[in-house]
């Protein structure tokens, strides 16, 4: 039996390169004669390009080519594609305004690309660019989504004079509408859900290379899914066929979503290559980054919540803006629709729903997934909700919870807004965390804290989210443009060692070791025989990559289903060389025996006999034991849970210390319980951050105010509490693995908790509502307004 | 000789010496060559990463002279005649330093971006406070940032390394 197989808490196969230094992310790829690029940006958010001077440029030390937005046009080079088409509520289909890689007559963000600068040093591209004279001719910005919708705004796309990107419902609105006029209680409630800037640790990066020779392009980029760019960015861009494309990410620093699109600097770095016939490298400054990376969320809502005498919700009516930058990334139009409104229904068993949601056009980086990507914006409003209709209604907070959730006898469960949930127990992991919290303590703190002048509070949330994605023929119904299968590749070799190549994407989550958990569980051997191959469309056949909690729900299988097929193969081969028959053949743990006898093979002289046999039915079998696999989930997974926040606050400085964060998710199975803990803290500590520390604020000229790490509060070590975390798990039905995700939870459930528990603690002072992130000085502010 | 070839030079540039994990080194650097630059571009010491330009995140933390230091905060010339270590020079052989050791047991990182610049924090706080507490270690901290793992097994990980680090 495998001791390192599925369940067990084995240390991280990829550690130890991490740990020596020897990673090997994009930045320290080098290639030999390689040119450095610099890309000259726009320092206004709305402009017109007049003219690109770039004489004097040319003639700086070092300088070797430049190239402007004009240079790409002319080269026919194609509008960057978004995945997802949304339809308005009309029918029409959304307005999908041109994308190119390099601004073209008119910049639209802070940061946009106007020239690339390539150079034989860094330094020098970088010093050359400061002699590009750009003449623009400056526009009015629009910031905030309500600039856009003004009557005066200028349109951010010629062709989209109204600055919508669509305006989209799900829901009846009709049976929502009559629930309200039924209701006893309406509570309603405004939210803002602060834009975010994602701040993977690694700077995105890129080294392309063209091959004149062979015709061959290879791009080093640092991504979450190299089959994706390699598609949108071959198919869609620069027209180059698959064969002489080749995408690579091997180690990449963090993505939490802002990795998974197609960048500007990818397709500007590839074209250009084969321009200057030499590799050129890029890496981003982080300053650089703050005003390139996607955004996330930035939402803007209010909604009612209807009730009934004794509490039940009846009827959920939101209506949400959600901003979407200047341009539609790969994801963008995917994340205010699929992505959040379709999790409205929570955990509850609210019975109408409505939900609309209009995207606007702003002079702002384009906003597309950050981890939980449209499901956390959902939860904040949902519990933010719950809890004022808790307090409004005068029942306990536990109380009407309670008396809404699905119970568990209740699945499959269709909700109003297109999901079906496969499985759950809500209640359960609910009561758990309340016990793990120590709820019923809580009085006792309160009063301790009370007796040294603090304010405590408690707050609690739920959530459910749908991930794995996706069932590919529910996505496509959803507007997805492609299919979102995954596929792997099984090979043993020879000596009974294996070589997995999956299309999922590993940067940070542990794949390397789970995936060779799953597969060492499968053929009974440990996982130091696996090794797992992924990002680098030229060995791995093909991919989605990793994104919405997908990897292991969606990949997982793949893997579990080309090791199937190994497995049934092999047990042919092992019948042959028995002399059985096959029927007669059983494999268990790593072992091919006759049943019932003491004849048997193992696994690895089987893998030898696969390869180098003398005596082999080649007629009947071919030789070999390597497997493909591409699989597709039947729904979606839907790990949910229970956050419980407990905080002090300090009432004359607005201090707010965490004194107690508890999660208890159901992720489902747990293949490694040691990464699916730190699976949750890291999330924990993105949605922690969300709620008191991170926002990202413009000024009204559209420049970047929180453009470092002086301006934008990152979570440091010493405003991060310790996490109490666990799982209580109803195993998925979704997929053969049983698994559901753990990815994003913990930025998805947290932030409401965590302010829920600020206004519990500030109840008393008559504060009923503050925004995220909620500073100190927003909190005394808060306290001061209220007294 | 390519266009891009960084033996191509203009004018004379200074010679910066020093030790690097213990080999000396001398090169021919431009002036304002940062030590990080130094290390990743000039000797290939990739682990070595730069995660922000305003000295704020730490994943360039090395150490000079023993002491804990943000190499992307100084030049190269800076470094002349010092002895710098940076974490490819920590490992033994395959025995991994006892800090190393007790990131990979308590899963102190997850993409392993920060983790080269917190180890070797960590092991510069052991050196100036060898039995530290949960606080120290989480303000210690403030100058490195992780963005994966929330700082909990990170926290736990420099604990468990300090104790080792006695042992
Ligand atoms: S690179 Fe961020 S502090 Fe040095
Ligand atoms: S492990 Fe990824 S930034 Fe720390």
């Amino acid at each position: 039996m495998s001791e390192t197989g599925i369940g067990v808490p084995v240390k991280r196969v990829e550690d130890r390169r991490f740990l020596t230094g020897r990673g090997n992310y994009t930045d320290d790829i080098n290639q030999p004669g390689q040119l450095y690029a610099w890309i000259l940006r726009s320092p206004h958010a709305h402009a017109r390009i007049k003219s690109v001077d770039i004489k004097k440029a040319k003639e700086a030390p070092g300088v070797i080519a430049i190239f402007t937005g004009a240079d790409m046009a002319s080269d026919e080079v194609g509008s960057i594609p978004c995945g997802w088409q949304i339809h308005n509520k009309d029918g029409s289909p959304m307005n999908e305004p041109a994308h190119p890689p390099m601004a073209f007559e008119k910049v639209r963000h802070v940061g946009d690309q106007v020239a690339i600068v390539i150079a034989e040093t860094k330094a020098q591209a970088r010093d050359g660019s400061e002699l590009i004279s750009v003449d623009y001719e400056v526009l009015k910005a629009s910031i905030m989504m309500n600039d856009s919708l003004s009557k005066d705004a200028l349109p951010v796309h010629d062709d989209v004079p109204s600055n919508i990107c669509f305006d989209w419902e799900l829901g009846d609105k009709e049976s929502t509408d009559a629930a309200f006029e039924e209701a006893d209680h309406i509570v309603s409630i405004e939210v803002v859900n602060n834009r975010l800037i994602p701040n993977a640790m690694e700077p995105r990066a890129a080294v392309a290379e063209y091959n004149s020779a062979t015709g061959k392009y290879t791009l080093n980029t640092t991504t979450q899914n190299p089959h994706v760019i390699r598609l949108l960015m071959g198919a869609f861009v620069l027209q180059i066929p698959e064969h002489k494309l080749r995408i690579i990410s091997h180690d990449v620093g963090g993505g939490f979503g802002s990795k998974i699109f197609h960048y500007a600097e990818e397709a500007i770095l590839t074209w250009a290559s084969a321009k200057v016939s030499q590799p050129i490298k890029w890496t981003a400054e982080r300053s650089e980054a703050f005003i390139t990376d996607a955004h996330g969320r930035d939402h803007e809502t209010s909604a009612d919540l209807a009730l009934d005498k004794s509490g039940r919700f009846l009827g959920l009516r939101v209506s949400t803006n959600a901003n979407i930058g200047a341009y539609l990334s790969t994801f963008g139009s995917s994340v205010p629709t699929y992505l959040y409104a379709t999790l409205m229904a929570g955990v509850y068993t609210t019975p109408n729903i409505y939900c609309e949601v209009k995207t606007v056009f702003t002079n702002t980086v384009p906003v597309d997934a950050y981890r939980g990507a449209g499901r956390p914006e959902c939860t904040y409003l949902l519990e933010r909700l719950v809890n004022k209709a808790a307090n409004e209604t005068g029942i306990d907070p536990v109380e009407i919870r309670k008396k809404n959730m699905i119970q568990s006898d209740q699945f499959p469960y269709q909700t109003p807004v297109a999901l079906q949930y496969d499985v759950g127990d809500y209640p359960a992991s609910f009561n758990t965390a309340l016990k793990s919290a120590d709820y019923e303590g809580f009085a006792d703190r309160k009063s301790d804290s009370e007796s040294r002048g603090k304010c405590r509070g408690i707050g609690i949330s739920t959530y459910i989210e749908a991930c794995g994605i996706a069932p590919s023929a529910v996505a496509g119904a959803l507007g997805a443009r492609a299919g979102l299968y995954e596929s792997a590749q099984v090979r043993v070799h020879p000596t009974g060692s294996v070589t997995v190549y999956t299309g999922t994407h590993n940067h940070g989550q542990g794949h390397e070791t789970t995936f060779a958990q799953l597969v060492a569980e499968s053929f009974g051997i440990e996982v130091d025989q696996v090794e797992i191959s992924h990002g680098d469309t030229g060995e791995v056949q093909f991919g989605m990559g990793t994104y919405g909690s997908r990897s292991m729900a969606v990949g997982g299988p793949a893997i579990l289903n080309a090791c199937n097929k190994i497995i049934e193969k092999a047990k042919k081969i092992a019948a042959h060389i028995l002399e059985a028959s096959e029927s007669d053949v059983e494999f268990k743990d790593g072992v091919f025996q006759i049943s019932g006898t003491d004849r048997e093979l193992s696994f690895a002289e089987v893998s030898l006999a696969a390869y180098v046999p003398h005596n082999y039915p080649i007629e009947e079998i071919e030789p070999g034991l390597d497997e493909n696999a591409f699989y597709d989930p039947l729904n979606f997974s839907f790990p949910a849970g229970c956050h419980i926040c407990e905080v002090e606050v300090d009432p004359e400085t607005g201090e707010i210390e965490i004194n107690n964060f508890t999660a208890v998710d159901d992720v489902g199975r747990v293949i490694n319980p040691m990464i699916v803990e730190g699976q949750v803290q890291g999330g924990l500590a993105q949605g922690i951050g969300q709620a008191l520390l991170e926002g990202c604020v413009y000024d009204e000229s559209g420049q970047l105010l929180t453009g470092s790490y002086m301006d934008y509060t990152m979570p440091r070590a010493d405003n991060m509490p310790n996490f109490n975390v666990s799982t209580q798990s109803v195993l998925g039905a979704s997929n053969p693995l049983e698994v559901k995700g753990v990815g994003e939870v913990g930025a998805i459930g947290s932030p409401p908790a965590v302010i829920n528990a600020i206004l519990d603690a500030l109840n008393p002072l008559g504060v009923s509502d503050i925004s995220m992130p909620a500073s100190p000085l927003k909190v005394w502010q808060a306290i001061q307004k209220a007294q | 000789m390519t266009r891009g070839d960084p033996t191509r030079r203009r004018k004379k540039m200074p010679t910066v010496s020093m030790t690097v994990n213990g080999k000396s080194v001398s090169s021919e650097v431009e002036p304002r060559t940062l030590l990080v630059q130094y290390l990743r571009e000039n000797l290939g010491l990739t682990g070595t990463h730069v995660g922000c330009d305003t000295s704020q995140c730490g994943a360039c933390v090395v150490h000079v002279n023993g002491e804990s230091a943000k190499s992307c905060t100084m030049l190269a010339m800076q470094a002349e005649g010092s002895d710098v270590s940076t974490i490819e020079g920590l490992a033994e052989g395959d025995t991994l330093h006892p800090m190393q050791e007790a990131f990979r047991d308590n899963h102190g990182l997850q993409c392993g971006f920060c983790t080269p610049g917190m180890v070797m924090s960590a092991i510069d706080l052991v050196r100036t406070n060898n039995n530290p507490s949960e606080q120290e270690v989480r303000e210690w901290l403030e100058g490195n940032l992780c963005r994966c793992t929330g700082y909990h097994n990170i926290v736990k990980s420099i604990l468990a390394g300090a104790k080792a680090m006695q042992g």
